[in-house]
């Protein structure tokens, strides 16, 4: 076989994608499609080219066209949709996948160069969002959309906005707390101070000056910023459960009485710096480990996938209907690149499905007329018409999420490390206390209350309550620079529990969209011309692959072409007459012996071989085979068994292979290994995993675009990081030994103030060295130690 | 030494102001987004005659 010719293809001006033909060219700049070319036009005729001198290459491709936005002048939706609105103004939220330079940015702050009517447009790089006032007596949304999306910036539109609703948590709240505890706590230490260096006997009048002003820092400490503590204490006590938020509490009662009672009775000089230390610190540990991802969503359903609207054929004429008022028997109309949103049959026009949110799989399918396509597949190519059988909500994968594991609390997935232990902890410290209570009562009643708060002070589980967060928090940084990202902390430790590992296989353990092309048999350059240019007139993906496969070419004459779509390409070419297709379009009728996606080629009656697409697996499949022993491997798939052979080598065991299953036996066999006993994690990407992602105690989402849709799930893994999974569950488990060894320091700690504490006689300078002391230490060890194991591990 | 009342008084009301400015900052969104700003500060108002 002869290597084609190697030409560098030029990168399109506007997205950076190779040029396949030279015909798109405007001020001497080469672009890949009309869509690209089309947004420098716009922006070259509005004098913002600047755009392009920021970044090379900042727009998104443009390839796709013909896209609808007529259902944003419904109201029902405007109303939904809008932050604000009243006779004048409106103003809006739009999320914007595709911002991701200083271009964009530049671009979408000047907005209001294309239209005067826009007042104002602010971008949030982080959250990639766009928040954009105009005039709505000159403006309407759709325009405003419609102009984004001709700049190459569309929205993504959708009515259940959880990325919006989880931004407006009440992270700014805590902020406040922290700020008013690192407040009193600065002043307290000031004022605390004298009584620490001894005063002289005529400055004696001062101390209770200072002791009285911080009784008044402590309270807006303790009733302010620490009453989500008390809060806390009282709803599990309430439930029977005793969490680590309960000695927390009672430390920061007993130091607060402490405090009071002290200083008014001018017995002493009360904790006041160690309970504002305290709660500081405390704040701080939760402030950490609150870390939020602006970008992705963990809780993403169907509703976030599909559509605001669809266009329905009313007496044959056309108009959007928001998706909740779709009803059975409804005549729908999808364009090409829109998704059908509840099942429904075909009735007209030619419909290539592209099923890849739902199964992973890339290579559209075709469906014939009466056929029932289920919701979610998106139509390449010419706008198709169908009827809807089932509603949104009752389609084939919509009713996963009537399932019972979708209506259940996350919470009670796996108790963490800290719950089990606060538990104990708290009892052993009641029973100390009381203990050195009694045992100081008959001698001295005043030394056994004294020892009693003493032991609830020095005890009280500061430095535990912040190894879990700090430690996890610093695991999070190490993941999210690996490309993994976990809903929160506790699934660090669900990572490191895990004993078994489900993967689905499409687009999950098979990279969804690059697949390899094997030649089978000979071409002649002059062949590959001829296939080349019956190729490149097809929008199919797999003529699209074939192409660019081939290589830049010259294209020859064409005098006759027809395509027949779901079976390939007659034509004649430079006299020759050609077939590319199915083996059904060549042979009449064919049996597919080969495993694989395959185009036959046939040139005036002679058979010369095919083009074969297979499966590619993501790197470092064959690490994951290693981990056999410890973890037990399943494959759960949709498809049918054609790879089995292949796969074995991976799985070892035919047994835990499962082919063919629907989105509901996926949950099942999750469900029925969880009852044996086995501690689940689940790899999925299309719609068709969220059942089982949801019901396993793990559900990872692999993806190979993050901003993309990927289902409801508890960590969202990037596809280039697929061959780093082993690390990540050996670091996971290394984590979790950071943590019991950082409580076992905290423990020394305790002992050593437990033995001062006993004897009753506390000063408040030990209290105030031991507890930031620890803290320190905690801290310092939990960072030092995560980044250690996480170089071991070769994830940074 | 009564100076010291009049002192510590007004190193408490400093502190309490700029409390009360950290509030307000909080409160108007000034914290929401700390990322954007530093892009947007290398942006030029006008790029003539940048050729590239």
């Amino acid at each position: 076989m002869t290597e084609s010719s190697t030409l560098v293809k030029p990168a399109c001006y506007h997205c950076g994608d190779d040029c396949l033909t030279t015909e798109f060219v405007s001020d001497g700049k080469q672009f890949c499609c009309h869509g690209c070319k089309s947004v420098y036009n716009i922006l070259a005729g509005s004098g913002m080219c600047s755009y392009y001198s920021y970044n090379s290459h900042p727009g998104a491709t443009r390839a796709r066209v013909d896209k609808r936005f007529d259902y944003l002048s419904e109201p029902s939706i405007l109303s939904e949709l809008l932050d604000y609105t009243d006779d004048r103004i409106s103003i809006i939220t739009l999320y914007i996948p595709h911002i991701h330079c200083s271009s964009c940015l530049w671009l979408l702050e000047q907005l209001n160069n294309f239209s005067p009517a826009i007042h104002y447009s602010r971008v949030d790089f982080l959250k990639k969002q766009l928040i954009v006032r105009f005039d709505n007596r000159q403006y309407t949304l759709q325009q405003l959309v419609e102009l984004l999306y001709d700049i190459g910036y569309e929205p993504l539109i959708s009515l259940q906005d959880i990325i919006k609703k989880q931004n407006t948590a009440d992270k700014g709240n805590l902020v406040q707390r922290i700020a008013v505890a690192g407040f009193c706590f600065g002043n307290v230490m000031l004022l605390s101070f004298p009584e620490y260096f001894g005063l002289s006997v005529y400055e004696q009048t001062f101390k209770h000056f200072f002791g009285y002003i911080n009784i008044l820092f402590s309270l807006p400490v303790v009733f302010y910023s620490g009453r989500g503590y008390f809060v806390s204490a009282w709803n599990n006590l309430k439930a029977r459960v005793l969490n680590i938020d309960f000695p927390l509490a009672l430390g920061i009662a007993v130091l607060f009485g402490r405090t009071v009672i002290e200083n008014l009775a001018h017995t002493g000089a009360g904790f006041a710096d160690t309970l504002c230390g305290l709660v500081f610190f405390l704040l701080v540990g939760k402030f950490v480990q609150q870390k939020t991802y602006h970008h992705i969503s963990f809780e993403r359903d169907y509703r976030s996938f599909f559509p605001v609207a669809v266009q329905i054929l009313d007496d044959g004429v056309e108009k959007p209907l928001p998706l909740a008022k779709l009803v059975m028997g409804q005549r729908i109309v999808i364009r090409h690149n829109e998704i059908i949103p509840a099942d429904a049959i075909l009735l007209k026009g030619n419909a290539l499905i592209d099923f890849s949110f739902v199964t992973g799989e890339s290579v559209p399918v075709n469906r014939t007329l009466g056929e029932i396509i289920y919701a979610g597949g998106r139509q390449t190519g010419e706008a198709i018409e169908l009827e809807v059988v089932k509603p949104v909500s009752q389609s084939y994968l919509t009713q996963l999420w009537n399932n019972e594991a979708f209506t259940r609390k996350q919470d009670n997935r796996m108790k963490t490390f800290n719950e089990t232990v606060s538990k104990y902890f708290t009892v052993v410290l009641i029973i100390i206390a009381v203990a050195s209570l009694l045992a100081w009562l008959p001698f001295n009643y005043h030394t056994g209350i004294d020892a009693f708060t003493a032991v609830l002070i020095v005890a009280c589980p500061c430095a535990l309550a912040l190894s879990t967060p700090f430690t996890m928090s610093a695991a999070l940084g190490i993941f999210d620079r690996n490309r993994f990202y976990l809903k929160n902390t506790a699934v660090v430790e669900q990572l490191a529990r895990v004993d078994t590992l489900v993967m689905d296989k499409t687009g999950t353990i098979t990279n969804g969209t690059s697949k390899r092309i094997i030649l089978g048999g000979d071409l002649t350059d002059k062949q590959q011309q001829i296939i080349y240019t019956a190729c490149r007139n097809s929008i199919h993906p797999l003529s699209r692959m074939i192409t660019q496969y081939l290589g830049e070419m010259r294209a020859l004459d064409i005098t006759n072409y027809k395509e027949i779509p779901g079976k390939g390409i007659n034509a004649t070419i430079a006299g020759h007459k050609v077939q590319v297709g199915s083996g059904n379009l060549i042979f009449g009728y064919f049996f597919e012996t080969k495993q694989m996606t395959r185009v036959h080629l046939m040139i005036d009656g002679e058979y010369l071989g095919y083009f074969g697409f297979d499966q590619e697996y993501r790197e470092g499949m064959e690490n994951i085979g290693l981990l056999a022993p410890q973890y037990d491997l399943y494959l759960l798939s949709g498809d049918q068994d054609h790879e089995r052979n292949e796969l074995v080598r991976f799985f070892h065991n035919d047994a835990k292979m499962f082919f063919g299953k629907s989105p509901q036996q996926k949950l099942d066999i999750i469900k029925n290994l969880q009852q044996n006993k086995h501690k689940v994690m689940m790899l999925g990407d299309g719609l068709n995993d969220s059942g089982a992602l949801k019901q396993s105690d793990l559900g990872i989402a692999v993806t190979d675009n993050v901003n993309n849709f990927s289902p409801g799930s508890d960590a969202i893994l990037d596809g280039q990081s697929f061959n780093k999974l082993p690390a990540f569950l050996r670091f996971s488990k290394d984590t979790v030994k950071i943590i019991h060894l950082s409580f076992l320091i905290s423990l020394t700690y305790n002992l050593v103030g437990l033995s001062y504490a006993v004897t009753g006689r506390l000063s408040p300078l030990v209290a105030a060295i031991l507890m930031p002391l620890s803290t320190v230490t905690i801290i310092s060890f939990t960072t030092l130690a995560t980044h250690f194991a996480a170089k071991k591990r070769k994830l940074i | 030494m009564n100076i010291i009342y009049f002192l510590i008084g007004c190193s408490v009301l400093m502190a309490l102001v700029f409390l009360g400015a950290f509030f307000w900052a909080q409160r108007s969104g000034q914290n929401d987004d700390l990322y954007t700003p530093s892009m947007r500060i290398l942006l030029d108002d006008e790029l003539k005659d940048d050729k590239k």
